[in-house]
Formats: structure tokens, sequence, C-alpha cells
């Protein structure tokens, strides 16, 4: 996977305003993404992740920093200039054109000869799966047809990079989830650089081959989906990501790497520790629902508590239980298996066990 | 001192904007000076102590007092600002009447024929319709020997209509229906449904009708040039006369006056038009 | 009777006699407007019909004998010793030079008034309305007051022959009162606002994602200008160059201040024939060639918006 690289934001900076009422959308960003990928910038909104989507198509220039195109720094170039495309939010298809004269816009800008045009027009076309509509106008196709035609437009003039906007947001659940899989397709079977923004995380693990999780303009972690999922090293993308509960813990001792954490139950467990953390320091610990283990109260549990609460969802069950002393309160998910008969009632007591590698120390 | 470092040093400038094109803010500058030098000359000029209208020769009053000062001017403003009020109190009742009865409707028989009838004046050229009007009252000056300020009155009422219409049914087609229905709801006969909520919502409108109204009667030439009856002369077509002859700054000043009512007329008009429903 | 008709019926009989009880009522409610229009503005248009296909008076006024001297006079002339007819050149000149006044405000309009009218739809909303508003005043001030503000400037004592003069680079003042220039100038000055108000219209609803699209897709400024924002915003550009066009044909106060006597456009020709001319047949049927000619022009307009407006909506 040490493919060459395709774009590189080195220490990118980029202020809105100035005075008082300016506004850091990035602040001091730095990515590579390579070659091949699927890219995607996820967070929340306002955190940034257009921005920087904007700046490597240049609709904005960075502040401070440099964007490098396959090496070559791209930032003072416009956006006519830079070989990446963009598929809008919301499409931003010409509304006096036909599906197929919007398709070949880019090819046209670009010089090329009018019988290449037209065999790349209907080579898109066929990707996109939209022959039968190229005499269209724009405003007499459906909502997930105008996806399709901005995708094949995007993607026409071969660019290096292709940035797409939160493209699926404004398609229904049913037609967003085949969109995903086309989308994956698309990007395999073409072999571009895929840039996506979302701030929908199941988005992000369905498609990426990596994912930056962004906040508050900065980047806080890159890493594939499992990664990120599984190993989430600060509280936002922990949080942000799928359901976490929190345990307050305190390191005990620390031989080499290995530390001995004390949990707030009083059991003290051993876990690797990464350099900065010192003996006496407060830690916290990331643990997904599905990776708790209900068992009756006793020795082979790390943590006890009461059941407060038990919600049935079909495929599974969660159960919200009050841990004892703190009361503090940890979501626990079983799946429904068959024949299995939970046979645990709102106040029995019961004790949780976690799996050592299921159990995340968090920065800060 | 004169080399005072930004504290923050910014790499690049505002980057490519999007909405720039090369050369646009450059020719928009230069159209509003266009539009502007010959108006401002025209006023600073009314001030001239001289009596070109090219060389400066000081500051003074003196054409504004000899314009005020002058029977003709003073017999031409009472005439035009006569049928001005006159043309816009008749032309907005009547259209905030037709306003009333073609907007918020069904399709009825004729509501386009109205529309069309209403807008009419819009369409045709100036100069058609003061002939029209020439000829028609000709012959009814021949029949009755009538020669009264009545057939400017009448002329410059009809024109004035459709001005009068189109801010007052931008007006109604914005206001809330169900306002109205409330009103009947809570017992408000049709009268005083009208009366209590839709006159005073509708009022901006009609206000802002009647002011268009009254400044294009005010500013009309050509019609009344071609209706007017021998010592009918209004302030514009007093003025078209004078710029036969030599000109003194003497219509710089009328100008100027009369340049100052419009721009506090528009202001007004576009106040009462930005305020939102 | 009465039962013998079911329930349904009898609620939509009532229900459309309520609706033509309304009809009524708005009917009568614009029936005063109506009725003033009729009296002073379209019923006179139907005499000058009439009037065009009568005599001509002595003195001015037709005498009531059907002719069709008037229409023919349009356009040809009947020499009065020889009774030859030829081409009425005056009137083809005065023809041609309103045509081409008329087409070139327009053009010079669409020049100035385009990036004016973009540069104001691209500022922010409060700066926007400030700037809108210095184009409202000159449209709603007097039109002969802004043609004698033109004059003013360009006039043999005005302020551009005294700067001329003053600086050296000209040694008798240059004449531009009184020529087709000074007529085109006056027109534009007097006009230009009416090109870029509903060009301002169609620009403010300009998307600027697909301008973004556009320089995404390798358009340069040129080509996201012409491919992209001219298609975006012509029915603007059709509703400015025919609000232009339409007045300037019809154009009587600025010709004859700016240009004189001999620069003469069909207005000027029309009002002739009921003063100096007295040949109210013949005024009568040049205002009709020019309502005619007002007409194409707003057809095409008309058939222009629908289609696009087919094709957008």
């Amino acid at each position: 996977m040490s493919a060459a690289v395709a774009v590189e934001a080195k220490d990118v900076s980029k202020i809105f305003g100035a005075g008082p009422g300016e506004v850091r959308a990035l602040d001091n960003v730095s990515v590579t993404i390579r070659q091949n990928e699927f890219f995607t910038l996820l967070g929340p909104s306002g955190c940034g992740k257009t921005t920087l989507l904007r700046l490597i198509a240049g609709f904005e220039m960075p502040t401070e920093g440099s964007i490098l195109l396959e090496g070559e720094e791209v930032a003072h170039l416009p956006p006519f200039k830079r070989h990446v495309n963009t598929v809008f939010q919301s499409y931003a298809l010409f509304p006096h054109m036909t599906v197929a004269q919007n398709i070949a816009f880019g090819l046209e800008m670009l010089g090329k000869p009018k019988a290449e045009v037209q065999s790349t027009v209907n080579a898109m076309l066929k990707l996109v799966r939209m022959e039968e509509l190229n005499g269209r106008r724009t405003s007499q196709i459906s909502g997930g047809q105008q996806q399709r035609v901005a995708l094949a437009r995007a993607l026409a003039p071969r660019p290096k990079v292709l940035l797409l906007d939160e493209p699926l947001s404004a398609l229904d659940l049913k037609l967003r989830k085949e969109m995903q899989i086309e989308l994956k397709r698309m990007q395999l079977e073409t072999g571009i650089t895929f840039i996506f923004v979302t701030h929908d995380q199941e988005e992000a693990l369905t498609m990426s081959d990596r994912i930056a999780v962004m906040s508050k303009g900065k980047i806080l972690q890159i890493g594939s989906p499992t990664d990120i999922y599984e190993h989430p090293t600060v509280r936002f993308v922990a949080d942000f990501i799928g359901e976490t509960n929190f345990i307050e813990a305190e390191v005990m001792q620390r031989i080499a790497t290995d530390g001995q954490i004390k949990l707030p139950s009083g059991v003290v467990i051993s876990h690797p520790l990464s350099e900065n953390v010192g003996v006496g320091a407060k830690v916290t610990l990331a643990v997904r629902p599905e990776r708790i283990d209900l068992v009756r109260p006793g020795t082979e549990a790390h943590l006890g508590g009461t059941v407060q609460n038990i919600v049935y969802f079909g495929t599974d069950t969660t159960f919200h239980v009050a841990l004892d002393g703190s009361g503090q309160e940890v979501t626990v998910r079983v799946q429904n298996r068959r024949g299995h008969q939970e046979v645990l009632k709102v106040g029995d007591a019961v004790g949780l066990r976690i799996a050592p590698e299921a159990m995340q120390i968090l920065k800060d | 001192m004169a080399e005072t470092t930004p504290v923050i040093k910014r790499r690049r400038g505002r980057g490519f904007d999007v909405r720039q094109q090369t050369g646009f803010t450059t020719i928009a500058m230069l159209c509003f000076v266009m539009l502007y030098a010959p108006i401002l000359t025209l006023v600073v000029y009314s001030f001239n102590a001289g009596t070109s209208v090219a060389i400066w020769a000081g500051f003074s009053w003196r054409w504004y007092e000899s314009a005020l000062a002058n029977t003709q001017v003073q017999d031409a403003s009472i005439r035009s600002l006569t049928i001005a009020s006159f043309a816009a109190v008749l032309s907005t009742i009547v259209a905030t009447m037709a306003a009333l009865a073609t907007t918020r409707t069904r399709n009825f028989p004729g509501l386009t024929f109205i529309y069309a009838f209403i807008n009419q004046p819009l369409m045709v050229p100036e100069i058609v319709t003061g002939v029209a009007l020439l000829i028609f009252f000709a012959s009814i000056k021949v029949a009755t020997g009538y020669t009264g300020l009545g057939y400017l009155l009448i002329a410059h009422t009809a024109f004035c209509i459709p001005f009068a219409y189109l801010p007052i049914r931008a007006r109604l087609e914005n206001m809330d229906l169900s306002l109205e229905r409330a009103a009947a709801d809570l017992y408000a006969t049709p009268f005083q449904t009208f009366r209590r909520v839709t006159l005073p919502l509708l009022w901006p409108g009609i206000l802002a009708g009647g002011m268009l109204a009254f400044v294009i009667s005010l500013d009309d030439v050509v019609i009344t040039e071609l209706v007017k009856s021998g010592g009918q002369d209004t302030l514009p077509t007093y003025m078209l006369g004078q710029l036969r002859r030599v000109v003194t700054p003497e219509m710089n000043a009328i100008s100027s006056v009369f340049l100052a009512i419009s721009i506090v007329m528009v202001t007004i008009f576009f106040l009462l038009n930005r305020k939102k429903t | 009777m009465a039962d013998a008709k079911p329930a349904p019926n009898f609620a939509a009989r009532a229900a459309a006699a309520a609706d033509r009880r309304d009809t009524r009522g708005r009917w009568l409610l614009s029936a005063p407007a109506l009725l003033i229009l009729l009296f002073a503005a379209i019923g006179p248009l139907i005499i000058v019909v009439i009037y065009s296909f009568l005599k001509k008076g002595g003195y001015g006024g037709v005498e009531w004998e059907f002719s069709t001297d008037a229409w023919t006079s349009v356009v040809f002339q009947k020499d009065i010793f020889t009774d030859e007819i030829t081409i009425a050149d005056a009137h083809l000149l005065i023809f041609w030079r309103s045509v081409k006044l008329s087409f070139l405000t327009t053009v010079m309009a669409l020049a100035f008034g385009f990036p004016t009218a973009y540069f104001i739809a691209t500022r922010n909303e409060k700066s926007r309305d400030l700037w809108l508003f210095l184009i409202t005043i000159p449209f709603w001030t007097n039109l002969l007051i802004r043609t004698f503000a033109v004059m003013e400037v360009i006039r043999n004592e005005g302020i551009v022959n005294s700067i001329l003069l003053g600086l050296g680079l000209v040694d008798a003042p240059v004449q531009i009162m009184f020529t087709d220039f000074a007529v085109m100038m006056g027109l534009l000055y007097v006009y230009l606002p009416l090109m870029v108000l509903p060009l301002y219209a169609s620009m403010e609803r300009i998307d600027f994602r697909l301008v973004e699209a556009g320089y995404d897709l390798y358009a340069t400024r040129w080509h996201v200008l012409r491919r992209v924002i001219f298609p975006l915003v012509k029915p603007g550009v059709i509703a400015g160059s025919i609000l232009v066009f339409i007045p300037s044909l019809g154009a009587y106060v600025t010709p004859r201040v700016l240009g004189g006597g001999r620069n003469l456009m069909l207005g000027n020709l029309i009002e002739m024939q009921f003063g100096q001319g007295r040949n109210w047949p013949l005024g009568a049927a040049l205002s009709i060639t020019l309502m005619a000619i007002v007409m194409v022009a707003l057809l095409f307009y008309v058939k222009n918006a629908s289609k696009t407006g087919a094709r957008h909506g």
C-alpha cells in the first residue's frame, strides 16, 4: 500500500474574515493522500472538511501552507488549471445544457477533439448507466440521476483526483445505499483517487480505504475504517464514530510499555501504555458496547453494576447498566441469538467483562 | 516609521474569486460616473453667480431667486403639481380597486384581459399615445368647445394607472390570505375586514403606488406637449420650450429643485418597498 | 322540482352561481380603471387607425373621406408637378436612423449594463441595495432634465469642450451636439438603467456553484462568462434589450434636444405631422407603423421568455 502520493497538504491554515470576527476554518492541517485511494474527510458540520476540499479544488486559497498535487505546488493555481474535478453537494448541473452537454463541458474546455469528446461522453454515460438519458435536460431527470450525471461530468476529463462534497446527502436512504456501492465500484473501475467529504460515519466506514476525522479545523486521527473504529486515539473520535462507553481509570504501575491500570471497581488489569503516560495518571478507557460481556457478578467480572433499562432492538438488545459506586451508566449490547433467552430483569446485579484488546486508552 | 510590518504575515492575497470577472468593476465604476457626472454638473452650475453654464463665477442663489420670481415658472409649477396630485390620487384609487379585483383569485373569465388592459400604456410608445389623445381630444374640443385642464388631468390619470397598479398588486400578492380569513372567523363583516385588516396591511403598497404615479405624472413631457392647449405649460414642457433659447443657469436651478423632489420621492418609495410584509 | 335534483348537483350549481357573482364583482371593481384607460389611452388608439385612412385637411385635421394616401406616403412620395411616385428618401432615412440609433444604443447599453449589473449582483447584500438605489435614482428623475444634463456636458460651451480647449487639445470646440452620436449618447444615458435593472434581476439569481463547476471543469473566466453566466442570464439580456430598444425607437425628447432639427427620429417625424407638417393621416399612419414594430419586438420577447421559461421549468 505504499503507492505514490496524489495530494499532500502541508501545514495548511485557512482564516476567513479578519480582526475579531475572523474564523479559523483550518488550523495547521497536514495530510497525505495516496494514489488510487478512497480517502474520506469525516466530521461534523463546521469542522473544516469542506474548506479543505475547496482548497484542493482551488475555490479558496490557503492563508498559510501549501497544497501539492502529485508533488507539484498548486495552492496558487486557479481551479481551471488544476487537474482535479469536483462532484458538488448540489450537483451544480448546468440547467441550460442537456445531460450529454454537461458531461462534454470539461472535455470541450480542455480543447479535446470532437470525436474524442463524443466517445468519452458515451463511455461515461455507460459507466454511470445513463445511456438512454443523454439528450434530456438536467431539470427533467430525478435526483438520483442528477447525481450520476454530476459524477460522469466530473470523471469525464479523467482527473488525477476526484473531490466529492457530501454528494449523497440529498438522496433518500435506499438510493444512498445503492450509490455507496456504485461509487466504490466506479472508483475501482477508473482507478482515480477519490476524496470524499461526509458527516455520515457509516458512509465513511463502508466506502473508505482511509478516513481522516476532523473537528474544529484540525485532523484528529487518520486511519483505516477498522483503525478508526477499533482504536480511536482521542475521545472525540471514539465518541463521533459509533457508540462508546468512557470509563475513568488510574495508572498504578508501569513496566516498560506494560501498565497496571485500576478500574473504578478496584479491579486492576494490565494493558499496553503509550510513552507519555506515567504512574498515577488518570486515563480514559473507551469501550464499544458490543465488546462488553454480561457475566454473573463475581470474580471474573471487571466491573459490577445494576441493570437500569433494557431495550430490545431485534438483532440485539441494549442494557443500560449503572456502575456500583460511581453510578456511571454503561451501555452494553448483546446480540440476540436464537434460543438465547435473556433472564436478566431491571434491577438485577450484573458483572461486566471486557477483553483487554477491546479497551482503548485515550490521549486526553 | 514607514516600515510597519503586519502582525501576521499571510502568504497569499484573497486568492481566486469565482465571482470576479476581469474589467467588470472598472466598467461598472465608469458607468456610475457616467450616470452621475452630468447630473452633478447640472446641480453645481445652478449655483453659478455668472450667466454661463460652463464658466464658474462663484457661488450664488441668484438663479433660484430668479426662477422663483419668474411668473411663468410659478404658473407651470402650480399646474404640474395640480395635475400630478389629481392624477396620483385618482389613478391610485382606481388602481387599488383593480388590484384587489385581480389578485389572489382563481383565473376568472377576463382576468388576462383586464391585466393586459391595465398594463397597455406601458407597451405603447408615449408618442403614439400622445398623438392618439391629440386626435381624440381635438374632436371633443370641436364638439364641446371645452378647452380646460380636464384633458391633461384625464390623460395623466390614464397613463399613471399601471404605475400605481404594479406596486399595489405586488404587495397584495405577498399578503397572507389567512389574516383576512382569521378576521372573518372573528365575526368581521367583509367591509370591516377590508377596513381593519386588508387596508392597513396594503397601505405601504398604496402609498408607494401613489408616489410612483405622482413622479411619473410630474416627469411627463411627450403626452403633455401634445395634449396641452395654449397656455397650459407644465414645468417640463415649459423647460422644453426654453431649451430652444439661450440657456441660463435658471434652467439648472429649476432642474435641481425638480431633481431634489424626485430623489426624495424615490427614497421614500424605496424604503416603503423594502419593508417586508 | 327541487327534490328531483340530487344534492351534489345543487351544490355544484350554487358554486357556479357564486363563481359568477364573484366574477361580476371583480369586473365591477376593475371598471373605473378600465373606463379611464378606455377613454384616455386605448380608445383613442382605435381613432388613430381610422384617421390613417382619411384625407388630410387643409390646416391640420382631416376630411372624412376614405384614402390610402397616408399609408402610401409612409414609404413613397408623389412629385407635386409630375405626379411621379418615388421612394420617400426623407422618411426612409429617418426610419433607418431610428432603427440604427436604437440598435446601437441597445448594444452600448448592454456593453455597459452587463458588467454593471454583474458588479451589483456580486456585492454583499447590504451594499447591493445601495448600488441598486444609485441606478434607480436616474431612472426616476425627469427624462428632460437628464437630457438637459447631457446637453450641458457636450455642447460647444459645455464642460467637455471647455476642458479640451483649456488643455489646448483642440483649437475650436468639437461639434458634438446635433449629431447622431449626440442622440445616441443621450439615449444611452437616459435608458441605461432600463438595461441594468432586468439584468440585475436575473443575475441576482445566479447560482454561483454553477460558476464554480465551470471553473472546476477547466473553463477560463471568458469561457465561464460565455458558456455559463451568459446563458443563465439570457432572459434578463433579452428583457433589458427590449426595454431599451422600444423607448429608443419612439424617442421624442432626446433627439429633439440633442439632435436639433436635422437629426430627427421617428418620434419627431410623427410629432411634426401634427405641427408644421399638418398631415394628420400621415402622422397616424406613422404612429401605427411604430406601434407595429414595437409589437413585433414584444412578441419576440414573449416568445423567447416562454421558451426559456419552459426550458428551466
